[in-house]
């Protein structure tokens, strides 16, 4: 692997065998955060952001588990680890913040032994008053007021914002090389967002800390990452440094994730949402998965899996379309083995609108 | 403190309620206590005599005041066929009693939440299979079943212990089983499942991804969350492990209450059962109220008065 890179998650396949059939949650999906970056990874609920992050941590459930590919850390495969030995790196190497403060913290003990744990697992030579101390230190690094007082609390006597203050804190304790935020602002208001945003970047830039930020938000991407995958029943769809993917665009589904983002100024009960719904995993397209929602779906997408090819610098896309018009405006180079086969007489699935949740971008008003 | 004393003074009109229940209840169970305790031989006069020194010709509501007033000074009445005070007698077969039931809620503890422990972790698997196999036995054989079962196999063919029991500990083991292994059953399935259904929560992710061990996450964060629910059952099951006693007592011949109980039923001995009921009722009730201090001392949300 790459030295730049702190890590590279390669053709990685976690499916969930259920009884009902395979959920490919993530597929084949490749992502590199390089040292010190902040990358974003971005789609609608249920599209597969969580389970590529427990899939680093090893926390899939049965009946869920990496099928293929490789998760290189530090030069090592951790999708071949078991158990035992993936546990020395989390927490100490690599650490994960949840979505919900509310349930992601044990609710009988206090916060400060919650965190002060986390030292304590990695750090052998520590004594427990030593480690108590650290744990102010941290907390108060973080913004929590009076943490001394704040170590005695339990998770239900804390506000949401300061709850995700304290996982950051555990999260951070031990000075991880990669830190992966799931969701961290998706239960909070938005002043504390933007606080909580602010604190993850201040941290990044003191430690060096690269971090892997999950959001089905863009506008918490366009607020703190360098680089953004867009990611879309399981596949990438899209990738591209964050200005760029602003600026230039290209795939539908990310156009609908951008106009779906709320704007001062606009009426918040008028907002886009992509019409449809995330299509259920067990029954996906034939072809393309997006198709069923697409404005500019063809015979072809319905029928074809589209790949991932290079359109810009450092910018890929997975569309039929995009891959057509840049074709046509002589744009960007398509990489030489990606062009298409004719596309296969086969009968043409039509898309069913799936049975799962209703979920359309989600919208922080 | 203030809240034990809240629990306390809530607990006073439950047992006004459960005096007055009983009270009634005996009265209005037919038969004459007169006439069984004369047997077959008796005249009139010996009738009248007895019901006179008995106080059965005043009526019911003075009866109850007087019973009430007894009450107070610590007096449950004098059994009618023995003519000894009532509390003496439950006081002589409460210590069978108590060495039973802890006896029995000591093994039900310990057996019933290791077993659980263990099926949770080793979920479907063979160890986790033969447990809830046992607990499934535990829960739906009857305790005169089981006082049986136990007592044919161990006392009668292995002959590893008495028949019936002396008091001494190595003979109250089997009564213990016997009326231990049904609470046992439930403790085990409960702590199971509620183990199980802890190891979903998010925290749980938390602590792994903490870099922590399954069986460190388990002992740290999922058993004292897991446990809440099951230390309210246990509490619960001191109910069914004093009625589960009295057949034990039976089986077994411990002189217990729960013997001095069917005893007295047997002689229609109204003051004497009127004394063991309610000197359980209390003993169930003071169960419940520790179980209910104990869950809010381990969680901190009700502790803070949520
Ligand atoms: N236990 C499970 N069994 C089957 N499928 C599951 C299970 N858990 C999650 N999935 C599938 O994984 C998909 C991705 O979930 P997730 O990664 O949590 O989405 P998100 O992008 O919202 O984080 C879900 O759409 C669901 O279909
Ligand atoms: S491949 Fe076709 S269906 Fe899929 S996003 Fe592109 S245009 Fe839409
Ligand atoms: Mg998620």
């Amino acid at each position: 692997m790459n030295q730049e890179n702190v890590l590279e998650i390669r053709g990685l396949k976690s499916y969930f065998f259920t009884e009902k059939g395979v959920v490919p949650a993530v597929d084949e999906v490749d992502l590199i955060v390089p040292k010190g970056k902040i990358i974003g990874l971005v789609g609608e609920s249920g599209c597969g952001k969580s389970m590529t992050a427990k899939s680093v941590m090893g926390l899939l459930r049965f009946p869920g588990k990496i099928a293929e590919g490789s998760i290189l850390y530090d030069g090592k495969d951790l999708a071949q680890y078991k158990d035992k030995e993936l546990r020395k790196y989390c927490g100490k190497e690599i650490s994960m913040i949840f979505q919900e403060p509310m349930t992601s913290l044990n609710p009988v003990l206090k916060v400060g032994r919650q965190v002060r744990e986390t030292l304590l697992i990695h750090d052998r030579s520590l004594n427990k008053s030593q480690a108590k101390e650290k744990t102010i230190e941290i907390f108060r690094s973080v913004g929590i007021p009076e943490p001394e007082k704040r170590y005695n609390s339990y998770p239900h006597e804390l506000s949401g914002g300061l709850r995700q203050r304290v996982m950051i804190a555990m999260a951070m304790i031990c000075k991880p090389k990669l830190l992966i935020a799931d969701e961290p602002t998706t239960a909070l208001d938005v002043t504390i967002e933007a606080q909580i945003l602010r604190l993850m970047k201040q941290l990044r830039d003191e430690t060096g800390t690269s971090i892997l930020i999950i959001t089905h938000n863009l506008g918490v991407i366009a607020e703190i990452c360098d680089y953004v995958y867009v990611m879309y029943a399981g596949k990438i769809m899209e990738q591209a440094e964050t200005f760029e993917l602003f600026d230039h665009t290209m795939h539908p589904y990310t156009k609908g994730l951008v106009a779906s983002i709320p704007r001062i100024g606009k009426n918040p009960e008028r907002l886009y949402t992509i019409p449809g719904v995330v299509p259920n995993l067990l029954h996906l397209p034939k072809g393309c998965a997006f198709s069923n929602r697409c404005q500019y779906a063809t015979d072809r997408c319905r029928s074809e899996k589209a790949t991932l090819i290079c359109a810009g610098e450092d910018h890929y896309i997975r569309c039929f379309h995009v891959e057509e018009e840049l074709a046509g405006t002589g744009g960007a180079p398509l990489q030489a083995d990606l062009t298409q086969a004719e596309p296969e007489q086969a009968e043409l699935t039509q898309a069913k609108p799936a049975d799962t949740q209703s979920v359309s971008t989600e919208v922080q008003a | 403190m203030k809240q034990v004393l809240k629990r306390l003074i809530g607990a006073i009109p439950v047992l006004i309620g459960v005096v007055l229940l009983i009270f009634l209840m005996l009265r209005v169970i037919p038969g004459n206590p007169v006439l069984t305790l004369l047997g077959e031989h008796y005249s009139d006069a010996a009738i009248e005599r007895l019901t006179l020194s008995m106080g059965l010709d005043k009526p019911i509501l003075v009866q109850f005041f007087n019973y009430v007033i007894g009450l107070f000074q610590g007096d449950l009445g004098t059994s009618y066929k023995y003519s000894r005070a009532v509390s003496e007698m439950i006081m002589d077969a409460f210590p069978y009693t108590l060495k039973l039931a802890c006896m029995g809620v000591v093994f039900a503890w310990v057996v019933g939440l290791t077993s659980g422990i263990i099926a949770a972790i080793r979920q479907n698997r063979l160890l986790d299979r033969m447990f809830m196999g046992f607990a499934l036995m535990g829960v739906s054989m009857p305790v005169f079943m089981t006082s049986l079962f136990l007592q044919y196999i161990f006392a009668f063919q292995l002959k590893w212990f008495p028949l019936t029991s002396t008091g001494s500990f190595i003979s109250m083991i089997l009564p213990a089983i016997a009326l231990g292994w049904n609470s046992a059953g439930s403790i085990a399935r409960m702590t199971r499942s509620s183990l199980i259904e802890v190891m979903q929560a998010d925290y749980i992710d938390t602590a792994k991804a903490k870099g922590l061990f399954k069986a460190a996450v388990i002992m740290k964060h999922a058993l004292k969350n897991s446990l809440l629910p099951v230390i309210t059952m246990m509490a619960l099951q001191l109910a069914s492990m004093l009625s589960g006693a009295v057949i034990t007592e039976t089986v077994f011949a411990i002189p217990g209450i729960g013997r001095l109980a069917t005893t007295a039923i047997g002689n229609r001995d109204m003051p004497v059962l009127q004394g063991t009921i309610l000197f359980t009722t209390v003993i169930v009730i003071l169960g419940n109220l520790l179980a209910d201090l104990l869950y809010s001392a381990l969680d901190p949300r009700i502790r803070k008065g949520n």
